[in-house]
């Protein structure tokens, strides 16, 4: 039998929590694993379904491009006009998708759990925008994507989700969730070693 | 390197986006009535004009959602973005 | 310290405290920092630097930047090795090798030296001319070719270096750091905008840094004064980037920036350490300010290549930046102001000025004023007619021009001297203004091309818009820094003009071709590639009218250089053996890189491990340790093979196919793509992408679809599953996953949006493990005690939700190799630990885990196409051979009406078919063309190919899939594969090899 405890996060096999950059770029990385998200993808102008969700988990979905939203524990990405990734603690998807299926049962919507399809990298420090610059070409100058801000994206040659989570003023900041799909973990991992290592 | 303009997300280098090639061509209703040369004038007849051209794109490595973009073919000047739903706007002195 | 000969006692901005040893073709020589490689040899008297590219003619240093066009070297060695560098902006340091191109055995003694002696054999088009016919030839003209082609040897190492790349974005970038880009920036700087300020040089100051600060002021204090100043308040500012030794080479569409910045070029291999060499910026701009400059133009006259010609402005350069005497009597041969200033500071150097001949006979500006107040001679109306000197000019012929400037008389005077300083007046550097496509002016009072509007959001200042004076440089820059500013948003003042005090310029005159009494002299035109005037007079004889022709078919301006000081001259020779003006001949197009660019910072990051994404599934580490051998499919890995020790690839493969119908295989099937698809009319949306009817499907059932683009032809295939009465998961195969995925949001996008569907990629959300074989169901159960697997219960294509192995999973009952197969379907984390417990629990049964090339060989035993690759794009579902899947009353699907298209419907399609090989044990290439007729050799009528071919340990024979002409009428037709070694005879048969009444899959 497979021991239930023996999970594997999509960088399992690298040693990569709190690698402090040795190249005098003033960051580091860790993988968050196994946090929960959940693709939920609804009718924005349905306030029917906006207030459906925001009964289930007392959230606004953010409806501003490329912005998020947050009542802890959960949290809002938005993805797209009718799609947000809602972030929550390890563990905590599987409630968040029985709620929103329980409570969006009428109506057109829908609610996908894909934790396991991605993973986070998060970048933090002062060089994080001068590190991420290397492979993303969208304007990362404080004036142009601050806390909170979202963009799905490429960094290199992969898809990301990239979300501020800290500014520059909070110790140890800024902070970027780089969300990626499992795996391209490996890649965009070792793409990021060689920049600061 | 282009800048294509998403309605939702901004403007994005074209590397994110894939496009879908000359948009308003209507795909036959009741394809079983229509002779083979007006399936193929849908299926393969394509203006590819130099100046104004109507396109379709998708900001593919985005928001994933598909649009309408007005290009000029010659000088790569974005002209005009509209929705999937929306009608081509007016532009004043082109022929599309 | 060694001597440096030509090294004047004082002056210049070399460090004088810092000497750095070099080497050029072997020999050690010794320069300052602060030197470039040209201006160190210069110091040492070295001026025969190289051999030209066609007549191996010795040639000497020209210019003193970018526009270099002779003097090429070849620098360091090994994998570090750089061809075509020029040494007038390779810095100098500390144990630099370098070496000349182009000649063999020795610089001084060159064999290909012999072509010049021969040039009259060598006119423009020669090589195109001679290696024409015949074409069976041209194998052996090419080597020819390629040797006597010049210019530097590429390593053949692997670049040991690494590149950075860098995207960035701005709201004014200025392009140049001399008086007008400084000023720019300032200008724009002071509003707050985000500004980029990039130069080649590893100094700013552009032309400013080859003043001797004697005769210009700016603002009361020196002009250097006024730089530092202006550097330092730059530097100061936030959200200013100062790039020195940074080229802007290319100016793409959007204001797209292309730049390469030099990181370590200038250190020594110690001190580079582990940098990166070369950075390349991917730079956004809203507003461009183009502050280039401008490029001294050559005079076309006979003789003028010699080593110790150069230009004036590059005299002036060597004497004043690097203090440097480029000779020790000098001759300076103009037809405008600005080479007095040469003459001048070289006399002030100590330099014996013979004579400025000049080509006009009224000169009034004040330089001129001034030369002869310093005594120098000037001779005006005369015209240098010939030259001497092998490896170094020794002298010059003077004579007086006629009134009308196509001719000479009187007496030939012979000057002595060891360095001509050269001036035909100044091109402003438009390339990049014409990159961005904007279109340029002809100028005709200076016979220049300037900016005309702008195409993009970019304007141009200073010389390189055809104002060549410092105040006009310094008010442009600040009025275009400001205005770029103000259009991208941001608030300033207007500053004051900045006064300049400087020497006023009289006009020029231009003589496109200095006369010469000797009618079989020989004018360059482009130095680097051998162009005279003969080879442009000759191209108009022979009827070439557009300059593009002219340009392709001379070569002129098509080196390294890329004729940055000989395209003008060449344009207006062309207008006047055409009899046509300059403006109506046109300008050839300036393209990208406006010098020339490394490989490594194209390449940036992106190689080796890093070239491309390399995707595993979950359970890689396990195929990695057991030794699997890898395919790539996309950017996936997938396990290919697990060879054990001592067998071969056919061993292995034959063993893991035996095992899967003999025991139980196991296979990492984790890549399938996976759409989760929701909404009211999913089952609608389904019927219209697939070929098959779905609404009947019952919920937890499973059903094969084929996917069709609209013109008929076969794009994927897959098993779909129902999961609710609104819900299905579909799945692709592995490199179709994001491609079908986008396809389907296509369609609801953009041709159904009335269609209520969302579909969800969850392709990476699952790890996929495939088992089959006789012992799959027993070895399932040893793991899932609690799943019912009876075949009345989960019958074949059906679904049921269970533990695997402790951990939740969702069990399909399906199967691509014919045999008893279970998918089994666990989120990504518990892949490998519930692939590991089925490992255990299998080995009982012996199970076998099987790779990529096994699978193929299985489903191809059962006739099984893979999409992609039975179909190429060019295949419909009647092909292969699979009407059965086409149902025609449930409506419409898209390719449907494509199927009745007179051609998709015709009799003599390629069909698909099987092959047998006469000899049972010879496995046909994939690939290999079918013929009904051997002929001795090609062409042959092809009436098919092989798509798959494997051998079959199972049925003990090869066997092949193809894709043949009417192929399903010619069963049992024998048939051939004209291979090198002969004729490989087939037979046709069924696709289906192996069970084909589909018994095993119950069994
Ligand atoms: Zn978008």
């Amino acid at each position: 039998m497979a021991e239930p405890g023996k999970i594997r996060s999509a960088l399992a096999h690298c040693a990569i929590d709190g690698v402090v950059a040795k190249s005098g770029l003033d960051a580091s990385i860790s993988e968050q694993a196994f946090v929960g998200k959940v693709v939920l993808r609804g009718n924005p102008s349905d306030s029917e379904f906006l207030a459906t969700v925001r009964g289930a988990l007392e959230l606004d979905l953010p409806l501003a491009p490329n912005t998020s939203s947050e009542t802890p524990p959960v949290s809002a990405l938005w993805l797209g006009p009718d799609e947000w990734m809602l972030i929550c603690a390890p563990g905590s998807e599987a409630a968040v998708v029985d709620s929103l299926n329980a409570a969006l049962a009428e109506g057109h919507s829908t609610v996908v759990d894909v934790s396991d399809a991605y993973t986070v990298l998060r970048l933090s420090g002062p060089a994080s925008r001068t590190i991420l610059a290397k492979g993303c070409a969208l304007d990362l100058h404080p004036r142009a994507f601050a806390f909170g801000d979202v963009a799905r994206t490429m960094i290199a040659k992969a898809d990301v989700i990239l979300h501020q989570t800290a500014d520059e003023t909070d110790d140890g900041g800024p902070v970027f969730d780089v969300y990626v799909a499992r795996s391209f973990a490996d890649y965009l991992w070792r793409w990021f070693d060689k920049i600061i290592n | 390197m282009l800048r294509i303009p998403c309605p939702w997300c901004g403007e994005r280098d074209v590397g994110e986006f894939h496009c879908g090639g000359e948009a308003h061509i209507a795909r036959p209703s009741g394809a079983d009535t229509i002779d083979d040369d007006a399936w193929a004038e849908y299926l393969f007849m394509r203006q590819n004009p130099k100046g104004s051209h109507h396109e379709r794109w998708s900001h593919a490595h985005g928001c994933r959602r598909w649009f309408h973009v007005v290009r000029d073919t010659d000088s790569d000047q974005v002209l005009a973005v509209y929705l999937m739903n929306e009608a081509p706007p007016d532009l004043p002195g082109r022929s599309s | 310290m060694k001597r440096q000969r030509f090294r004047l006692p004082s002056g210049g901005r070399i460090d004088r405290g810092d000497a750095r040893a070099f080497s050029f073709n072997g020999r050690r020589y010794y320069g300052f920092s602060g030197d470039t490689l040209a201006s160190a040899l210069l110091a040492n008297g070295v001026h025969f630097v190289g051999r030209s590219f066609k007549y191996h003619r010795p040639r000497g240093v020209l210019g003193s930047g970018a526009e270099e066009p002779n003097a090429l070297v070849q620098l360091g060695a090994g994998a570090r090795t750089d061809p075509n560098m020029r040494a007038t902006t390779t810095e100098l340091f500390d144990g630099l090798r370098a070496a000349s191109q182009n000649c063999w055995p020795t610089l001084r003694f060159d064999i290909g030296g012999i072509n010049d002696r021969l040039s009259g054999l060598l006119p423009a088009g020669f090589y195109y001319k001679t290696f024409m016919q015949p074409a069976r030839l041209w194998k052996l003209y090419e080597k020819f070719i390629r040797r006597a082609a010049g210019l530097g040897r590429a390593p053949t190492e692997r670049d040991p270096d690494r590149y950075d790349q860098q995207y960035a974005h701005c709201d004014v970038l200025v392009v140049g750091a001399g008086p007008a880009g400084l000023a720019a920036a300032l200008a724009a700087g002071r509003t707050g905008a985000r500004v980029f300020v990039v130069d080649e040089q590893a100094e700013f100051g552009g032309t400013m840094l080859a003043e001797s600060g004697r005769h210009i002021r700016i603002r009361d204090t020196s002009p250097d004064a006024w730089r530092e100043d202006t550097i330092a308040a730059l530097e100061d500012m936030s959200d200013v980037t100062v790039l020195p030794r940074t080229t802007a080479f290319g100016y793409y569409t959007h204001n797209f920036i292309g730049m390469l910045e030099r990181l370590t070029d200038h250190l020594p291999r110690a001190e580079a350490g582990n940098q990166a060499r070369q950075r390349l910026w991917k730079l956004r701009a809203k507003e461009v300010v183009l502050a280039t400059g401008s490029i001294e133009r050559p005079l076309v006259f006979a003789e003028n290549d010699r080593p110790g010609i150069l230009l004036a402005g590059a005299a002036r350069e060597f004497v004043n930046r690097y203090a440097v005497a480029p000779g020790t009597r000098a001759v300076v041969f103009t037809n405008n102001d600005s080479a007095y200033a040469a003459a001048l500071d070289m006399a002030a150097a100590g330099v014996a000025v013979e004579a400025v001949i000049d080509l006009r006979t009224e000169v009034e500006g004040d330089l001129p004023r001034l030369a002869r107040e310093a005594g120098i001679p000037v001779l005006q109306g005369y015209a240098v007619v010939a030259t001497s000197g092998r490896h170094r000019v020794t002298g010059v012929t003077v004579m007086r021009l006629n009134d009308a400037g196509d001719g000479v008389s009187g007496t030939a005077r012979k000057l002595r001297c060891d360095c001509v300083a050269v001036s035909g007046g100044w091109n402003p550097a438009v390339h990049l203004f014409s990159q961005s496509r904007g279109k340029l002016n002809f100028q005709s009072e200076m016979n220049i091309f300037v900016p005309g509007e702008s195409v993009q959001a970019a304007r141009s200042a200073g010389a390189c818009n055809g104002s060549f004076s410092l105040a006009e440089c310094l008010k442009e820059g600040a009025d275009a820094g400001l205005a770029a500013a103000r259009v991208a948003g941001f608030e300033g003042a207007d500053a004051a003009t900045l006064a300049a005090i400087e020497p006023a310029d009289g006009p020029q005159r231009s003589l496109w071709r200095v006369p010469s009494e000797r009618k079989d002299a020989r004018m360059f035109v482009d130095f680097q590639n051998d162009v005279t005037t003969k080879d442009l007079d000759l191209a108009v004889r022979e009827g070439y009218r557009s300059i593009e022709h002219v340009k392709r078919y001379t070569t002129t301006g098509m080196g390294t250089d890329q004729g940055k000081t000989g395209n003008v001259n060449a344009l207006a020779i062309v207008a006047g053996s055409l009899g046509a003006e300059i403006p109506a001949v046109g300008v050839t197009t300036f393209r990208a890189p406006y010098t020339p660019v490394t490989f490594g910072a194209i390449a940036g990051r992106h190689v080796g491990g890093l070239f491309d994404p390399v995707r595993g599934t979950p359970m890689h580490e396990w195929h990695v340790q057991c030794g699997a051998k890898f395919e790539d499919v996309g950017q996936w890995k997938r396990a290919w093979y697990y060879p054990r020790e001592g067998e071969t690839m056919r061993q292995a493969v034959d063993r893991e196919v035996r095992a899967a119908r003999e025991s139980v295989g196991i296979l990492d099937y984790s890549t399938l793509g996976k759409i989760d698809i929701r909404g009211p009319d999913a089952a609608a949306f389904l019927n219209r992408v697939y070929t098959n009817a779905w609404t009947k499907l019952g919920v937890g059932r499973c059903r094969y679809g084929l996917m069709l683009r609209d013109d008929g032809m076969v794009m994927d295939d897959g098993v779909t599953l129902r999961l609710g009465e609104n819900h299905f998961l579909m799945t692709t195969t592995t490199g179709n996953a994001a491609s079908v995925l986008s396809w389907l949001e296509e369609w609801l996008q953009t041709e159904w949006p009335e269609l209520q569907v969302y579909c969800t990629s969850v392709t990476e959300q699952y790890a996929t493990i495939s088992i089959c074989g006789p012992n799959a169901r027993a070895l399932l159960g040893a793991v899932a005690p609690e799943m019912r697997l009876g075949g009345d219960v989960f019958p074949h294509m059906s679904m049921q939700e269970g533990m695997v192995a402790g951990v939740a999973a969702r069990v399909l009952r399906v199967s691509f190799t014919g045999e008893i197969g279970f998918e089994i379907n666990v989120p990504a984390r518990h892949g490998r630990a519930v692939w590991d417990a089925l490992i255990e629990a299998g080995a009982p049964h012996g199970i076998t885990s099987y790779g990529t090339e096994a699978m193929h060989v299985l489903r191809a035993e059962k006739g099984f196409v893979i999409a992609g690759q039975e179909s190429d794009g060019t295949v419909t579902p009647i092909d292969l051979g699979m009407d059965w899947i086409v149902n025609w009353t449930k409506g419409d699907f898209i390719g449907r009406r494509s199927l009745n298209r007179s051609d998709t419907a015709r009799e003599d399609r390629k069909q698909l078919v099987g092959l047998f090989t006469a000899d049972p044990q010879t496995v046909l290439d994939e690939g290999s063309q079918i013929v009904e007729r051997v002929s001795e050799a090609p062409p042959m009528d092809m009436i098919g190919h092989v798509t798959s071919s494997y051998y079959s340990p199972n049925l003990g024979r090869s066997i092949a899939l193809a894709m043949i002409r009417s192929g399903r009428g010619r069963l049992g037709e024998t048939l051939y594969a004209p291979m090198p070694d002969g004729p490989i005879e087939v037979t046709v048969t069924s696709p289906v090899f192996f069970d084909p009444e589909g018994t095993r899959l119950n069994g």
